[in-house]
């Protein structure tokens, strides 16, 4: 029986020494937002924290975690970086099939935490190894940016409350979207 | 209230006018109304279902009004990242006065005759259709239940309907100060007759249609929240991993679990005629198990097959095989000039879709759900049905967010085999691929041997033009029906037949050659376009350096009945600076153009070739004109995220075959592009009013030869194959022998200088 530390809260599962941390968190506790997908630490989908740290889950053996926290993407919203990262995600849309995005997150989210002004060079490298089979690339590189600066150098999407249609000419889309053009320009 | 859930609202032979809607509504419509005992609702538990009991007004196929005032819209096309529900909502919202924070999307059921695509002939999401073929139907059916809802409230206080406004699903009469939701009369608007006619808004009036508004799928996907096919729990449910025989058509002869049985948390394996499945508690058990299989293969007829033997029987094919006439414009026969000829051949692809293969399914003795991301739901029930010998009628397809789809899902074979596997167990059973298994059994790609020539005028223009393609059927594959009636498949020269430049004298034929049978063929990204474009593309660029003409240029000249196309090609090279200033030596800048999907686009690429061969991409710009533009940002996504997805092909896959089997495993032998080496990528929409043509494949199609077209730029070298050869591109040995000297030299002279 192992004590895990997920998200603030722990857990005790009953599971072979061996078995990696992708599949306890998968497939015992049910949290399913952290990816399965090469199973050799090639993708990226699996990422979490370990104390902060990004790893790729689907290769580390649950035994090695001991008392060290764990962070999945159910839980990185709790820490303002992984929270303004998230925002930055969807303000400018990074997501497109978002099978990888979890992974994605938290190594952008681990990135900032530790640089938190990083440099083009360190975002390629930080973010490398996570491959996105849509190609959100250019938009990853941004939303990182986003997040890290506050400032809104890409247009932004028009959030869906702020965006209504209407029979009439009153348009709250509209508003935001000269707003969008000036940011972009 | 509806009181007969089986039937739409005001449908069935009592009501003439709904037949009515369907004569004057033309093709598309006709599947919006087609009536007759349909079950929309579908049975407890399937999407579609909103709330307890039926919902007030369901006026057509797509729209759930609950008289809370709760409206639910059922997407026809499926999501797997290409923005197909946000862009499908929007439409609906749009006629309905909704904003997208209003509505609750739903996956379809499987229901073809309700949620056929008819621009494929099936319940079906591919070929960059969903936003073509919807852009009428989905205007339609919000305009017409935005009109029922509004009719039942005027009818209520009175009124013409035509003082009526609506803002964000709340009616009002200003006159008289009267309001009403649409849940209020939801009830009154299903006693309604339909319109026979509805009048979509206005272009000028749209509200949501055009604006950079945010998906509807997003939010869920930043914080784990939403489940894709894979996350599916299910009571009692158990997980298994497969293998299949990894020899082409090979069958399964037998499996010893001794070693199995040892795994903690293996529960069973179960097989079929050509693959094995271990059960566990949980898919590591499941894996240890299958791993600690031995099992033996009958390896079947087609176990010394390799590339190698492909490439050369299509070239074969190409010369002694029959060709099959695509399409013919004047006679190229005798037209004197310049001839300039090549052959181009393409490698079979795999989708490694990034959330891998999945299906749940609890087959009981009286019915059968399955849970999976599918682009063809219908089918998954019709395999079901085959396998188990259930009705169809007892069979329950929910349908999941998909992690990428890209073609791979439009196959149903690891729907039919799960179902296979989990008919022999009496619990839910989650089969999951691995990624080994996932590169092993795909439904590849085909590859293509295509040869290519033309004759060019005194000015280098080409005044004759043939195309041969041979490659193995898709289409027959997936669509015997549609095969044309002289043996051709459309697919596998689209993107090669209707060329977007002017050519007096042209000859397309298309020469099938099938692959082993047990290696299939399947869609991929792209499809036909991705394949002859890249083929025509770079012959252009052949073309105008044959003619001593600038890359650019050259198209504009023959583009010149051609001005959606030519806007693309003077938009991108504006916006790259074509032809301004100087480019660094073995810095070159590649342009393609094409129009497919009924798009048009220009991309132009800027790589640099390092003397070792390595590439690097330093910057692209695209130009599109796709018509009138439902959401631009995912336009911008979806061109970008196309680009990188036929880059990745171009510079680093092709399955290769030895001794009857896929030779790569995962992405570490299957590369995929990385953050690192993405270019900046600029996209340049064009303002227009023309019917929207598809995009979602449109990237991918112009990647290859802008890619392939920048690096004959730098270097000097044609390539007229992927993945690319980096050998093909280092530079002369005594010029590599000086960039090493240099290097050494500064890393000598800074060891100096930190000694001293």
């Amino acid at each position: 029986m192992l004590i895990l530390n997920i998200n603030g809260e722990r857990k005790s599962v009953d599971v072979p020494d061996d078995m990696p941390l992708l599949w306890v968190l998968r497939d015992v506790i049910g949290l399913t937002g952290t990816k399965f997908g090469c199973g050799i630490a090639q993708c990226g989908a699996c990422t979490v924290h370990l104390d902060g740290l990004a790893v790729r889950s689907c290769v580390l053996p649950v035994s090695a975690v001991g008392d060290k926290a764990i962070t999945t993407i159910e839980g990185v919203g709790a820490s303002e970086v992984g929270r303004k990262v998230q925002q930055a995600w969807l303000a400018i849309e990074v997501v497109q099939c978002g099978y990888c995005q979890s992974g994605q997150i938290m190594s952008a989210t681990a990135l900032l935490a530790g640089t938190p002004a990083p440099s083009d060079a360190q975002i390629d490298a930080a973010m490398s190894g996570n491959i996105c089979r849509c190609g959100t690339y250019v938009r990853i590189r941004e939303a990182i940016k986003q997040a890290a600066t506050g400032r809104k150098l890409v247009p932004q999407t028009i959030p869906n409350e702020a965006a209504a249609a209407s029979s009439g000419t009153d348009a709250p889309g509209q508003a935001f979207l000269s707003v969008r053009q000036e940011d972009a320009a | 209230m509806n009181t007969r859930p089986d039937l739409l609202p005001g449908e069935g032979p009592d009501n003439p006018s709904r037949r009515q809607a369907l004569k004057t509504g033309g093709l598309v419509v006709a599947f919006l109304w087609l009536g007759g005992g349909a079950k929309v609702l579908g049975r407890a538990g399937q999407p579609g279902r909103i709330e307890a009991g039926d919902p007030a007004f369901a006026p057509n196929a797509y729209i759930r009004v609950g008289a809370g005032g709760a409206v639910h819209l059922v997407m026809p096309s499926i999501e797997m990242g290409q923005g197909a529900y946000t862009g499908q909502a929007t439409l609906l919202a749009e006629e309905m006065d909704l904003g997208l924070d209003q509505i609750v999307v739903e996956h379809a059921p499987a229901n073809r005759r309700l949620y056929a695509n008819p621009l494929v002939g099936e319940q079906a999401t591919g070929g960059s259709t969903t936003i073509r073929y919807c852009w009428t139907t989905l205007r339609q059916a919000g305009a017409a239940a935005r009109s029922l809802l509004v009719a039942a409230a005027a009818a209520r206080w009175k009124v013409e309907p035509a003082q009526c406004t609506v803002t964000r699903g709340v009616i009002r009469h200003e006159a008289s100060g009267r309001s009403a939701g649409y849940g209020e009369v939801a009830a009154a608007a299903a006693r309604l007759p339909v319109p026979e006619r509805v009048v979509e808004k206005d272009p000028g009036a749209f509200a949501l249609i055009g604006k950079p508004l945010r998906r509807v799928d997003t939010a869920g996907k930043v914080d784990g929240s939403l489940p894709f096919g894979i996350d599916i729990r299910v009571p009692g449910m158990k997980v298994a991993t497969v293998r299949a025989c990894p020899t082409i058509g090979g069958k399964l002869l037998a499996v010893d679990d001794a070693r199995a049985r040892q795994v903690p948390g293996f529960v069973a394996i179960v097989k079929i005629d050509n693959a094995v499945a271990a059960i566990g508690e949980h898919f590591w058990a499941a894996k240890q198990a299958l791993a600690a299989l031995d099992i033996r293969w009958d390896h079947g007829p087609h176990a010394s097959f390799s590339t190698e033997q492909l490439f050369k029987e299509l070239a074969d094919a190409s010369r002694n095989g029959t060709p099959i006439l695509a399409r013919e414009v004047g006679n190229v026969d005798g037209v004197k000039g310049k001839a300039v000829e090549a052959t181009y051949e393409l490698p079979l692809l795999a989708h490694t879709t990034m959330e891998p293969l999945n299906t749940v399914v609890h087959v009981r003795p009286d019915g059968c759900e399955i849970w999976t991301g599918t682009q063809v739901p219908a089918r998954a029930v019709d395999v079901a049905a085959k396998v188990t010998g259930l009705k169809p009628e007892t069979i329950v397809v929910h349908n999941q967010y998909m992690g990428g789809g890209f073609g791979r899902r439009l196959f149903e074979d690891s729907i039919e085999q799960a179902v296979a596997f989990a008919r022999q167990v009496d619990y839910p059973l989650k089969v999951v691929w691995t990624r080994e298994e996932d590169l092993a059994q795909d439904r590849y790609r085909p590859a293509y041997h295509d040869r290519i020539a033309a004759t060019l005028d005194a000015e280098g223009r080409p005044v004759a033009w043939r195309d041969r393609i041979t490659s193995a059927s898709v289409l027959a594959k997936f669509a015997p029906g549609a095969m044309g009636k002289n043996g051709l498949d459309s697919d596998a020269v689209e993107g090669a037949a209707e060329l977007p430049y002017e050519v007096p004298n042209l000859k397309v034929e298309w020469v099938r050659h099938d692959l082993p049978e047990g290696l299939h063929p399947g869609w991929w990204r792209g499809v036909g376009p991705a394949h002859n474009v890249f083929v025509v593309e770079g012959f252009v660029d052949e073309l105008a350096h044959a003619a001593g003409k600038d890359p650019v240029a050259y198209r504009r000249d023959l583009l010149q009945k051609n001005p959606r196309a030519l806007g693309v090609l003077d938009l991108a090279a504006s916006k790259a600076g074509w032809g301004a200033g100087t480019l660094p030596p073995r810095v070159g800048r590649g342009v393609a153009l094409a129009t497919p999907f009924g798009s048009y686009l220009c991309v132009i690429v800027e790589v640099e070739v390092s003397p070792q061969g390595g590439i690097a991409l330093r910057r692209a710009v695209a130009a599109v004109d796709c018509g009138v533009v439902v959401n631009p940002n995912t336009v911008e996504a979806q061109i970008q995220g196309g680009l990188i997805f036929g880059w990745t092909a171009a510079l680093y896959n092709g399955i290769t075959i030895r001794n009857g089997a896929v030779e790569q495993s995962n992405f570490n032998d299957y590369r995929m592009m990385r953050i690192n080496e993405t270019p900046p990528i600029e996209v340049h929409i064009v303002d227009s009013k023309e019917v929207p043509g598809g995009i979602g494949e449109t990237g991918t199609v112009m990647a290859f030869p802008s890619l392939i077209n920048a690096l004959f730029a730098a270097t000097g070298v044609r390539l007229r194959k992927y993945p690319i050869d980096r050998s093909a591109l280092v530079q002369g040995a005594d010029a590599l022998k000086a960039v090493v000297t240099e290097a050494f030299d500064e890393a000598a002279t800074a060891v100096a200088k930190g000694a001293a």
